[in-house]
């Protein structure tokens, strides 16, 4: 067979026992003694005996994860590592959760691991899987090789969870019925940050925008979104030096940002090429906001309201590292996957879809109100996260931005707005 | 000369036997218990315990309070009277909520992050079962012979429904998202469970573990996600149950028999647990975000007072004489 898996892992419905932690985030040494704790815990409980609650087993769901590899680009920052893992160990921790609840009602889950490698076709792996009967795909795949997938034939078959594109074509005219958006749509996250700034009347914007493709789509978003808002965009500039400024920064951005009164620095630059030079380095003293200085995020490791320190610590303990945006889209698709299956009692694929699209759906992710998806376009809708390095700074939907069926849908395209027709 | 001295004794010994009732308050992120005279509508008194205090309790007798110190992994049990530390008891990681038995000789404590309800032997101050149930769990309700015990899971989104004798699940009922609170009714015939992310309360009926009624709540100005309901509590005499909303900042007021919403009282910020004084004739609520605990009055539907306490106040218990 062409097609190397890098990982293929089968969890059976053996329940494993859901992590020990704290709310306090812990050390990598005390998430080791937990880990032991919970092994004599465990060992404690087999001594006496007892038997897991276990119902007969009456469905079990596959589901595939799906990525690609990619060449990687050089980085700005040293400091944090190059992920190779992105979106395991969320699927790995929502399989668990699912298997906790269907023990209790006979549903069992099995979550395989793929990878595309460099030189291998999306689409004829792909096919390979739907061969095997596979319908729940969680895929960790960008725009372009997203739209490879929907020209597959029979991909209408199977549902789609995608993880990690923004572009807001995929939700509109690019849309497909059984294409669920988990990531965040561009729009969503520039009204997201294009509330707060307006809440501090930061209304006067300098819009500083990479070289690269995602940059432009962001910058689009942002420039919609202060459309929507009624914020002025004084100066608009494309950032399109070529050469790594690690040592020449403070020569270069002061002359770079010397432009008419602005209130605030926004920076579209998705690959991080350049948008943490910015700061403390303008003309004037400004903040940077957009994809650097405050950012708004899906997840980020500074969230710790409505249960998410929970999450934080399970994930760390898991995985020894930061949860990532891919791995929390990673563990609310398996999660939505399962909540769907649980009220549904069926894992045929019209129903799930139904299900999720419908009124009824609603799942709990750490944000404090329930995420579910827009039925006009699949895409989650969730609160915002708009944080600083090292700090919380504020959730959006921002008070006061109202909406008659829910608040959620303030940020991003709304139904009339839209474009997607199922 | 005789008489004066009779009567000034007679007072004093009145006074001494007058017990107040009080309310015990955790805050979360204080890591105190603020004590509050009801009658006085007052903080009389504010102590350290153990981190990230939640869960409390009484037992029957009012003369030990017990606390969840959720970052110690372990149950603190306090004198009620000094608020001096005695003992603590294992409980397993992460300790949230727990419930006594009739006899207090069981405390049964849901390990929110450890997917158990660990089984405590009041006496010999050990472990003596857990049992594993759904993820996150919390809500923990008990009939009055103490023979069902009702744990909510936040995460799985069900009601485990556990036979006290054999400590195994009987039964698990699907409800809405992120169920917080099991509370059974007076006569044991229905088990209210309230589900903070799906916004409602369901009426299970213990004999057949069928859901009887599913409440919404609907407040005009108030958008539908921010009704979260957490604290269930009823009265004895079936009229009425409270059900505290979260951050719609309100208790909903719910006839018992007919399921249906009397009345919204506009309380403190984000309110969560409820309790009762041992007459049933004032509600205390607990608002984490305004930092306050409100005093309602039962007979009159009406909220008397708030009282500031510490931090994020979580639970409350108020002693039973």
């Amino acid at each position: 067979m062409r097609a190397k898996f890098f990982l293929i892992i089968s969890f059976c419905i053996i329940f494993s026992i859901s992590s020990i932690v704290e709310t306090r985030e812990l050390s990598i040494q005390q998430l080791e003694e937990r880990k032991k704790a919970d092994l004599e815990r465990k060992k404690a409980r087999e001594k006496r005996g007892k038997k897991n609650f276990q119902k007969k087993i009456s469905i079990t769901t596959d589901v595939v994860f799906i990525s690609k590899e990619r060449e990687v680009p050089p980085v700005l920052s040293n400091l944090d590592p190059i992920l190779e893992d992105e979106g395991f160990y969320g699927v790995k921790l929502a399989i668990e959760d699912n298997l906790t609840t269907g023990r209790f009602l006979g549903h069992d889950y099995k979550a395989e691991f793929h990878r595309v490698l460099l030189d291998e076709d999306i689409g004829i792996e792909f096919k390979k899987l739907m061969k095997k009967g596979k319908k729940f795909f969680v895929v960790d795949f960008n725009h372009n090789e997203l739209l490879s997938l929907m020209k597959i034939p029979g991909i209408e078959e199977v549902l789609i969870f995608n993880t990690r594109a923004k572009s807001d074509s995929l939700r509109n005219e690019e849309c497909r019925k059984n294409f669920f958006h988990i990531a965040p749509s561009y729009s969503i996250l520039s009204d997201a940050l294009t509330q707060y700034l307006v809440k501090k009347k930061w209304k006067k914007w300098f819009l500083v925008t990479g070289p690269k493709k995602n940059d432009r789509l962001y910058a689009d978003a942002l420039k919609k979104s202060a459309k929507k808002f009624n914020i002025k965009i004084k100066d608009q500039k494309t950032w399109d030096f070529t050469s790594d400024l690690r040592r020449t920064a403070g020569k270069e951005v002061p002359i770079f940002t010397k432009t008419s009164n602005y209130d605030v620095l926004v920076v579209a630059d998705e690959a991080g090429e350049f948008g943490e030079y910015l700061a403390y380095r303008t003309w004037d003293p400004r903040p940077v906001v957009g994809t650097q200085g405050l950012k708004p995020n899906s997840w980020h490791r500074t969230h710790e309201q409505w249960g998410a320190t929970q999450m934080q610590n399970r994930f760390r303990r898991e995985s020894g590292r930061w949860m990532t945006e891919v791995d929390y889209h990673s563990w609310t698709a398996v999660r939505a996957i399962g909540e769907s299956i649980t009220r549904t009692n069926s894992n045929n694929v019209r129903d799930v879809q139904e299900y999720m699209l419908g009124d009824k759906f609603g799942l709990g992710a750490y944000k404090g109100v329930k995420v579910s998806f827009r039925s006009w376009n699949g895409q989650l809708r969730q609160p915002v996260l708009l944080a600083a390095p090292r700090s919380m700074v504020s959730v959006s939907p921002q008070d006061g931005y109202i909406h008659p069926v829910s608040e959620l849908d303030t940020l991003g395209k709304d139904r009339p707005e839209s474009s997607c027709k199922f | 000369m005789k008489i004066i001295f009779i009567l000034l004794f007679y007072s004093f010994f009145n006074f001494n036997f007058v017990k107040a009732n009080l309310a015990y308050i955790t805050n979360e992120k204080d890591n105190t218990v603020s004590v509050i005279d009801i009658k006085k509508k007052k903080v009389i008194k504010t102590v350290k315990v153990g981190q990230r205090p939640r869960g409390i309790i009484m037992s029957n007798d009012g003369k030990l309070v017990l606390i969840c110190a959720s970052d110690d992994d372990r149950v603190e049990v306090r004198d009620a009277e000094t608020l001096k530390l005695k003992y603590h008891l294992p409980s397993g990681p992460d300790p949230e909520l727990f419930i006594l038995s009739p006899e207090n000789d069981i405390l049964y404590i849901a390990n929110e992050d450890d997917a158990m309800v660990t089984v405590v032997d009041m006496n010999d101050k050990m472990i003596i079962d857990d049992i594993p149930v759904g993820v996150e769990p919390e809500g923990m309700g008990l009939t009055n012979n103490g023979k069902v015990l009702v744990n909510t899971s936040e995460t799985t989104n069900m009601a485990h429904f556990i036979n006290t004798d054999t400590l195994e699940i009987t039964e698990n009922v699907l409800v809405d998202a992120r169920p917080r609170v099991a509370m059974f009714t007076p006569d044991n015939k229905e088990v209210w469970v309230s589900a903070e992310i799906g916004g409602t309360v369901k009426v299970i009926s213990p004999s057949n573990h069928e859901v009887t009624h599913t409440i919404g709540f609907e407040i005009p100005g108030v958008n539908e996600e921010s009704i979260q309901p957490v604290g269930v509590r009823h009265t004895d005499d079936g009229k009425y149950t409270f059900v505290a909303l979260g951050p719609a900042n309100r208790i909903a007021v719910i006839d018992q028999k007919t399921k249906k919403v009397i009345k919204y009282l506009l309380v403190g910020q984000r309110v969560w647990q409820l309790a009762f004084t041992p007459d049933q004739k004032t509600l205390l609520s607990t608002n984490g975000v305004s930092n306050d605990v409100s005093i309602i009055n039962v007979d009159k539907l009406k909220v008397e007072k708030s009282v500031k306490v510490g931090r994020f106040p979580w639970g409350v218990v108020i002693s039973p004489n």
